[in-house]
């Protein structure tokens, strides 16, 4: 409590944060600290905690102990607006809930629109500079279930962007997709993290987290077992856990 | 499996029967996965002539059978020893034109009933809906009246609701309080199938999935938002079929309204059959009844099957 805002850094802190379903710890006491510009990977098995995590961050989950500050501020204080907090984070799903009956287009442009007070025009100006930037020009008019799933993910990546957070959350934004689709949707990340894009992937990805993490972090049990850099954890993890994880990852690529 | 040989000569059986689809398949163009122009095989005609048989024979089929069951069916009824009472009670003809301009003139006040209610069902039942959905402890009471209100005007007998309505609230004898007929009646059907619809709506509400409302939360849209810009959209496009069966049983429910008094086309056929001892006044205006609420059904199907086609596509 003590080291609050003038000491942190670190654009998210997020400290001993718990989280149980019934009986159930999904989370136990997760330590992380994420600091501008930094991508941070979450990898491990499902039901690890991954997906809790980053809905927590994004305030969909209530934490039941721990705070998560972003900015300075701590967002899981009772009193703070999650409205007001999810305005600065962009989340992106692993089915990524489109608005169905709603054009590309007016997907993007929704949050701008309503939540951020940005008039039409604006909008769908902004909306289509990023359509275009993301190989995308010619679907503003196409509704969801018209594209592919590969495009799917890149408008909900879009839409995440089209309200400028300072954080975006990924969580497991290929798993849906098929591999032919993961490429296009692994360029764009990418091309996000040159851009300096602050972002928290949750990842089965594990090349993806090799080529882009800033950090990786090893999920076992709710408990954060390790972390350290992609060279780090990927070729001499300290972790006999994570070591056995990695190499489960690695004979199931074999086969 | 180890068929090689028998399967080998496979490949060229139809061969020598389809000597005119050869000319694109055989010769210098091999067989092509995709790409080139399709040619109708020999094989695809033979099998389309025999579905065009087999459709020509159900549907002969069909209408012979057709035939002769409504032939039967007039002969069996007509044949009966009771038949020309009932013709005379039910099916005159003098009786039914007598009777026609008084009914149908009733039934446009059964339309107006209706089309009135109808929005007014429609503005009540949602924001029933909605008020359930209100998680804020402010709004615990409104929450609470909500359920109150459909707990009860679903538990009650539209009739009962009727009468309470149409004698009651005149009997109050208060300022402002509508006493015309009608009115009373379309008060009365609005607060119970405000309840019925409010649950229709309520449905549709918990049927989006809620990962849509998770997406819109997360961009920073409120509760409200959230409701009016992503849920609500969904939702009211799927109970649209659920609706609008509830609307075709308003539409005859208007008759209900006849027990107060207004001169509908129920209370007017009953007018005309105390008359007469006839009861062909009822069966016009059960006809009116049954030609109003046919298209309504049928255009109910019609959604229903378009919104099956599209989940399809």
């Amino acid at each position: 409590m003590s080291a609050t805002a003038e000491g942190r850094r670190a654009l998210l802190e997020i400290e001993g944060v718990w989280k149980h379903y019934q009986r159930h710890s999904v989370l136990r006491g997760i330590d992380l600290s994420v600091d501008s510009h930094e991508v941070v990977c979450l990898i491990g098995a499902s039901g690890s905690g991954k997906s809790t995590l980053l809905r927590c961050v994004n305030l969909l989950e209530t934490v039941d102990d721990g705070a998560i500050h972003l900015d300075g501020t701590e967002i899981t204080d009772v009193r703070a607006d999650p409205d007001d907090v999810r305005k600065r984070i962009g989340m992106v799903f692993q089915s990524y809930n489109l608005f169905p009956y709603m054009t590309v287009l007016d997907n993007i442009t929704l949050a701008p629109r309503k939540a951020h007070g940005v008039g039409r025009a604006q909008a769908e100006e902004q909306a289509r500079d990023l359509l275009a930037r993301f190989g995308l020009a010619g679907k503003a008019a196409a509704y969801p279930d018209r594209l592919s799933g590969g495009q799917q993910q890149r408008v909900a990546i879009i839409r995440a962007l089209a309200t400028q957070p300072r954080l975006l959350l990924l969580d497991e934004v290929t798993s849906a997709l098929d591999p032919a689709l993961v490429a296009e949707v692994l360029e764009i990340i990418r091309e996000l993290k040159d851009s300096g894009m602050t972002m928290i992937l949750a990842t089965h990805e594990m090349g993806l987290a090799r080529d882009i993490a800033d950090k990786v972090c090893f999920l076992d049990g709710g408990v954060l077992l390790e972390q350290g850099t992609a060279e780090q954890i990927f070729t001499d993890p300290r972790e006999p856990r994570t070591r056995e994880f990695l190499q489960r990852v690695l004979d199931a690529r074999r086969v | 499996m180890s068929g090689q040989a028998p399967e080998a000569p496979a490949p060229q059986d139809p061969a020598p029967a389809d000597q005119g689809a050869t000319r694109v398949r055989g010769g210098l163009e091999p067989p092509r996965g995709s790409g080139g122009e399709w040619v109708k095989s020999d094989r695809q005609r033979e099998r389309e002539r025999l579905r065009r048989r087999t459709d020509l024979r159900s549907g002969s089929i069909a209408t012979v059978s057709t035939v002769v069951f409504i032939v039967l069916l007039i002969w069996l009824v007509t044949a009966s020893p009771g038949w020309p009472r009932v013709k005379e009670t039910f099916f005159d003809l003098g009786q039914f034109t007598g009777a026609l301009p008084d009914v149908l003139r009733g039934f446009l006040l059964n339309i107006k009933i209706f089309l009135i209610a109808e929005p007014l069902i429609l503005i009540v039942g949602l924001l029933v809906a909605l008020a359930r959905n209100l998680h804020a402890p402010v709004f615990f009471p409104l929450r609470s009246l909500a359920v109150l209100y459909t707990d009860v005007f679903r538990g009650v007998p539209t009739i009962l609701v009727i009468y309470l309505v149409g004698f009651g609230l005149p009997a109050l004898q208060l300022q402002g309080m509508p006493t015309d007929l009608a009115t009373l009646g379309i008060i009365a059907l609005t607060l119970s199938y405000g309840a019925y619809v409010a649950e229709v709506f309520r449905s549709g509400i918990d049927s989006v999935h809620p990962s849509q409302r998770a997406a819109a939360r997360s961009l920073g849209l409120t509760h409200g938002q959230a409701m009016r810009f992503v849920v609500l959209p969904q939702a009211v496009r799927r109970v649209v079929p659920p609706l609008l069966n509830d609307f075709v049983s308003l539409q005859k429910d208007t008759a209900l309204v006849a027990t107060i008094g207004p001169l509908e086309a129920l209370r007017q056929a009953q007018i005309h059959t105390a008359d007469t001892f006839n009861y062909t006044p009822y069966l016009a205006a059960g006809l009116l009844f049954i030609l109003l609420t046919i298209p309504m059904a049928r255009f109910t199907d019609h959604l229903a099957a378009r919104s099956q086609r599209r989940r399809g596509v």
